[in-house]
């Protein structure tokens, strides 16, 4: 459904922050991307998104190139992206903001489940103003609820984990083991967390702006667990224990 | 009743053909409707232009209606209402203003209102402003708030202008007694080579008085808007006061909050923040699918909601 073809990104000051990525994703399937912080996880989920334009490559989406397109044109053909660091609003609602994710206007019993899903009771939150009135783990809640709201084909998050205390974060996961039981549209979550890793169909490791592997759960989470085992308890130790 | 009004009276204080209750209909300087109900009186002054309103200690739930309207050039309407409100009411009162001109010269409304609430009153207070028609003469609305609040009355004022008034200067002051509370929600854009002026002069003489005063505005095209607040504790109260303005094009922008405290009780604020509407909002909105267009009239309506 997604196919990223030798794609590239150069930052204004020259520095290549993707170098040459090419994957495909597979429709209905929960997909990680994860990596070392500044391998360029974030702007590959924005490339996607068309919040950001490749310096060279081709995007690919239900095999329309979409790599012209803008972030409006692309969110209409069913493209969602939860921001890492969510924008507040002065005057819209949480209500405001989910009827225009969802396009049209909610119910009651629609806005309960979306925010439930994200550990939010809907009675208490949805005509609060998303402004400085709410806290950094509820905003990125509400902020993950409009991505669900929009049912895309394809929904990208940055970093769900983000901010969010141990128990929403539980209720997350389950959120997103549901929506791929239902194949309810293909994920692509950015995250560091083995929670969200051991929940993956697939795992994409980025570092330096290039893959550097990718392949089934269990083939690349092993890999992983290895390596962390291995950061945590380097050659020297082993060396002195002996 | 002459059409025009009919339709200012639509835009500025939801008019569907008649009102409810007590109501004085203004139109070009003359009277042109008025009912009083069982608990609200009507009556026109003798010494200069406008009315006496008053509402009976006790009176609950009504709403009295005080329109007044411009429909043509070449006239300066300024009319002096003032409002007694008695002990314990809950009233609610709208006062749009609508001033429409097809012609070359110029059409003013100024009302002058003064509110004195008594002991436990309660009033919210809706002004809606709007300048409408095709002519050059400038439009102009230059309203007057004066309010006087006896102990644990609470006034809440709800004030818009969304729209044509090509020059507006608000005045509003208060002086608050023991536990009186003042809610003021103001927003304002402005567009072309319009101008908006508002002033806030609030007293907070008695203890535990309180006052909160939003203001939000878009200044859009080449317009310009000066929004000034003083707020002065002298007992044990607070104060708040806060200004977002939203830029557009060429619109500016002039905040001049100043707070005053002479009593080491007093806990006043002020928060101020002026600029155009951060990209983020905007892309957020995009991903949603919404164009950068629609972002930016979503954005503008929530803010101004």
């Amino acid at each position: 459904m997604l196919r990223l073809e030798h794609l590239v990104w150069d930052a204004p000051d020259g520095e290549g922050i993707i170098k040459d990525i090419d994957f495909t994703l597979k429709e209905g399937k929960l997909v990680v991307v994860t990596g070392p912080n500044g391998g360029g996880k974030t702007t590959l989920a924005k490339l996607i998104a068309g919040l950001v334009t490749p310096s060279s490559g081709r995007i690919f989406f239900e095999g329309e190139d979409i790599t012209s397109l803008d972030i409006t044109q692309r969110a209409r053909k069913g493209i969602a992206y939860a921001f890492q660091q969510p924008v507040r609003f002065k005057g819209l609602s949480v209500r405001d903001l989910l009827e225009l994710a969802a396009g049209k206007k909610l119910g009651e019993e629609e806005l309960c489940g979306l925010l439930g899903k994200v550990g939010l009771c809907a009675g208490e939150y949805v005509d609060r103003e998303l402004n400085a009135g709410l806290s950094g783990g509820e905003i990125k809640r509400i902020e993950i609820a409009s991505v669900l709201a929009r049912n895309a084909k394809l929904s990208i998050f940055d970093e769900p984990e983000a901010g969010i205390d141990l128990w929403s974060f539980a209720r997350l996961v389950e959120t997103f083991q549901e929506l791929r039981s239902q194949c309810a549209g293909t994920l692509l979550i950015i995250s560091h967390q083995e929670r969200i890793l051991t929940i993956a169909d697939e795992i994409v490791v980025i570092a330096d702006g290039r893959v550097r592997t990718a392949g089934p759960r269990r083939e690349v989470l092993p890999m992983l667990l290895a390596d962390e085992k291995q950061a945590r308890c380097p050659l020297g130790r082993e060396e002195a224990r002996v | 009743m002459n059409k025009i009004t009919e339709e200012l009276l639509r835009m500025v204080s939801d008019f569907q053909g008649a009102f409810s209750g007590a109501f004085n209909i203004r139109e070009d300087g003359q009277c042109a409707g008025r009912q009083n109900s069982a608990n609200i009186t009507i009556t026109s002054k003798t010494d200069k232009p406008g009315i006496d309103i008053v509402v009976k200690p006790g009176t609950k739930g009504e709403t009295v209606y005080i329109p007044a309207c411009v429909t043509h050039g070449d006239l300066d309407d300024l009319v002096f209402n003032d409002f007694y409100i008695g002990e314990g009411a809950d009233v609610v009162v709208v006062a749009g203003c609508g001033v429409h001109s097809d012609d070359d010269s110029e059409a003013r409304h100024n009302g002058v209102h003064q509110f004195f609430l008594e002991k436990g009153a309660h009033v919210v207070y809706k002004e809606k402003h709007i300048a409408t028609g095709s002519g050059k003469g400038a439009k102009k609305i230059d309203p007057v708030t004066a309010i006087t609040l006896a102990e644990d009355a609470v006034m809440e004022m709800d004030t818009v202008q969304l729209r044509g008034v090509d020059h507006s200067d608000r005045k509003t002051t208060a002086t608050l007694a023991d536990r009186a509370r003042l809610v003021v929600r103001e927003r304002i854009m402005t567009n072309g080579e319009e101008q908006a002026i508002t002033d806030f002069d609030v007293l907070l003489k008695g203890e535990d008085s309180a006052c909160d005063l939003v203001s939000r505005s878009v200044a859009k095209g080449h317009s310009y808007q000066e929004f000034r607040s003083w707020i002065r504790g002298e007992n044990r109260c607070t104060g708040h006061s806060e200004c977002d303005a939203i830029l557009a094009d060429e619109g500016r922008v002039n905040a001049s909050p100043a707070l005053e405290a002479s009593n080491i009780d007093a806990a006043l604020i002020h928060e101020a923040a002026i600029g155009k509407i951060a990209g983020e909002q905007i892309l957020k909105l995009c991903t949603l699918g919404l164009t950068k267009e629609e972002a930016e009239e979503q954005i503008i309506s929530g803010f101004l909601k």
